[in-house]
């Protein structure tokens, strides 16, 4: 072969596999989409399961999700400002903030499994909460908090650092400064962080296996020691631990089609709240 | 990364220009705003070790709840022994079968996402056009948001007749199909990886070669590609660390049988992926939520756990290695 025709066929290899990656997307969404937005209705979204969870809807679910995810939030967005603001404003290069950056890449990759049964040795068993809606949501901001803490130092790195001279050179103390200057310009950043990390543990099922996520409840937890039916884990039981997994096909179907419909919303939410910021900031 | 911390050393000197110019009005501060800033100061360092915190009592309540297990079995038992039967009333705690399982599952997927994703890392890095790589960025972000569970259920669902069919088999729940699944998700961190490495290889390294003749591919191959070599090894230890530690596609897709997933061929284990497997992580799932806390049998889940930290522990210290050599050698230019 010659020289152009060798080139040809290897950019052909190369555009076929990222041909390939496309295709690979658009399969799964056209399943999930074709199959899911079928038994898609108001009354899937607002109903109780019924009859063993061969008919209804999959409001519980819904609102079992939403509520671990939110205090999921709750919990992992301070801490993880708080260590943020630690790397980005006060840490001096050292081995602390080594260790520190060290530790945040090794939790990014301990496997979502071991979180969960950390959670139910040390929340469900040692401290005694038992297994339910706190245990779970303190085990998922635990995973979640690598991500929150890098997404919000990013958005503390892109605050211009004239801001926090200015403030200094007033006379303000750097916790003044950093309270009133810095942190109020990198709430968009930071909430795009919160947010990513919201989707993430509304679509985690591994760590909630294990602490506190529930087979079938008619009800919504009414309290934080509670157990809870989340989206991910229903989407599960339909698919292999249901006694009539063929009947509940379609279910299956639309709970995974409201779980990636919820999952992308945020996803995207995150993106536009990150782009407006970025053209503000480029703008300064 | 350098030349932001240079940044931050010359603006430090700035600030402490700054702080000698406004020292009248630095003492002017109040007694209580110097109060408040140094105990912020002090919180905010222990916000920051937080990582660290979680990431030393992961280990010790791993460890401690393995230990009964360690001490009544030994760790020989679990690492070599071939029979699960952890409540039997002859029971056996070889974890072999899982561990085995997983790595096999694991280097199955990346067979298929480590040409895939490099492949297609090159065609965004060096060959695709603008306007094609803006539309391919979000695809592949999309792709890196799936949960997991959905993953697992197209997988259960779509795949697994298929492959049943493909190898004329009763039922398409086997290591095959989950390699399948877990090639789609170790395939947006093999690509991103990759891709970043490769932009990270300079310009003129590409310059010189096109200056020497070379054409675009020759370039790609002879010197963007082996500049780019750590990085992209980076990349897929990351898949390999991501695929190993999955749980929910594995454990859908591969069917969960508790056997070793080899044949032996001439005394030689040969893997055998058209066969059920549970890997380790699956393993922990499925026994995980109704164990009785305290029993030998769920120390026995923390020994598995430990095993699987470890694989992980390593596999992501040598990607942590690869990356900081790429930009090292990149830096030097």
């Amino acid at each position: 072969m010659n020289k152009t025709a060798t080139e040809r066929f290897w950019f052909s290899v190369c555009a076929l596999f990222a041909a390939l990656t496309v295709a690979a997307l658009l399969f799964l969404l056209y399943w999930i989409v074709i199959q899911g937005a079928s038994v898609l209705s108001w009354s899937f979204l607002t109903a109780r399961p019924e009859q063993n969870m061969t008919s209804g809807g999959i409001w519980p679910a819904i609102v079992g999700t939403f509520y671990v995810a939110s205090l999921t939030i709750l919990i992992s967005v301070p801490i993880g400002i708080g260590a943020a603001i630690y790397l980005n404003e006060y840490a001096k290069q050292g081995p602390l903030v080594r260790m520190i950056r060290m530790s945040i890449r090794n939790l990014a990759g301990v496997p979502s499994i071991v979180y969960g049964l950390f959670g139910l040795a040390i929340f469900a068993s040692f401290i005694g909460l038992g297994t339910g809606l706190l245990t779970a949501a303190i085990t998922l901001s635990i995973m979640v908090l690598p991500w929150v803490i890098t997404a919000t130092e990013e958005a503390l790195r892109s605050v211009p650092q004239s801001f926090r001279e200015g403030g200094l050179a007033l006379g303000a103390t750097k916790w003044q400064t950093i309270r009133q200057l810095v942190l109020p310009s990198a709430i968009p950043g930071m909430a795009t962080g919160s947010i990513l990390g919201l989707a993430r543990a509304a679509g985690e099922t591994a760590p909630i296996i294990l602490t506190g996520a529930a087979y079938f409840l008619p009800v919504a937890p009414s309290s934080l020691t509670d157990q809870f039916m989340a989206l991910p884990y229903h989407l599960y039981i339909l698919a292999t631990q249901h006694d009539q997994t063929e009947v509940v096909r379609p279910i299956a179907f639309g709970t995974a089609f409201v779980l990636i419909l919820l999952v992308i919303l945020l996803n995207l939410t995150a993106i536009v709240i990150r782009n407006r910021y970025r053209t503000k900031n480029e703008q300064l | 990364m350098s030349s932001h911390a240079n940044k931050t050393v010359s603006h430090d000197e700035e600030i402490k220009n700054l702080k000698k110019v406004t020292k009248e009005k630095l003492t002017q501060r109040s007694f209580k705003s110097n109060v408040v800033d140094y105990v912020m100061a002090r919180l905010f360092t222990l916000f920051g070790s937080i990582a660290i915190i979680i990431l030393a009592l992961i280990l010790f309540f791993l460890v401690r709840e393995a230990i009964p297990a360690i001490r009544e079995i030994g760790l020989a038992e679990f690492l070599f022994g071939q029979r699960w039967y952890p409540s039997s009333s002859d029971p056996g705690f070889g974890a072999l079968p899982f561990i085995l399982s997983s790595l096999m599952v694991t280097t199955g997927a990346l067979f298929i996402a480590i040409p895939w994703g490099v492949f297609t890392a090159i065609f965004i890095a060096e060959i695709a056009p603008r306007r094609v790589r803006e539309t391919l960025k979000p695809v592949i972000e999309t792709l890196a948001i799936f949960p997991s569970v959905v993953l697992g259920f197209i997988a259960l669902v779509i795949i697994a007749p298929i492959t049943a069919q493909v190898f004329n088999l009763s039922n398409g729940l086997n290591a095959f199909t989950a390699s399948v699944i877990l090639s789609v998700m170790a395939l947006p961190t093999i690509i991103s990886i990759a891709e970043d490495a490769l932009k990270s290889v300079p310009r003129a390294h590409r310059e010189a070669a096109y200056a020497l003749g070379a054409s675009r591919w020759e370039t790609i191959r002879n010197v963007t590609l082996p500049a780019a070599m750590s990085g992209i090894f980076a990349g897929m230890m990351l898949g390999f660390g991501r695929a190993v530690g999955e749980t929910m596609t594995v454990l859908m897709a591969a069917g969960n049988a508790i056997d070793m997933p080899v044949t032996e061929f001439f005394g030689v284990w040969l893997p055998e992926f058209l066969q059920s497997v549970r890997s380790l992580t699956a393993n922990i799932a499925i026994e995980g939520s109704d164990v009785p806390w305290g029993s030998l049998h769920y120390s026995a889940l923390f020994v598995t756990a430990i095993i699987l930290f470890v694989i992980t522990f390593i596999v992501n210290l040598t990607a942590d290695f690869l990356m900081a050599r790429q930009r090292r050698k990149m830096g030097h230019e």
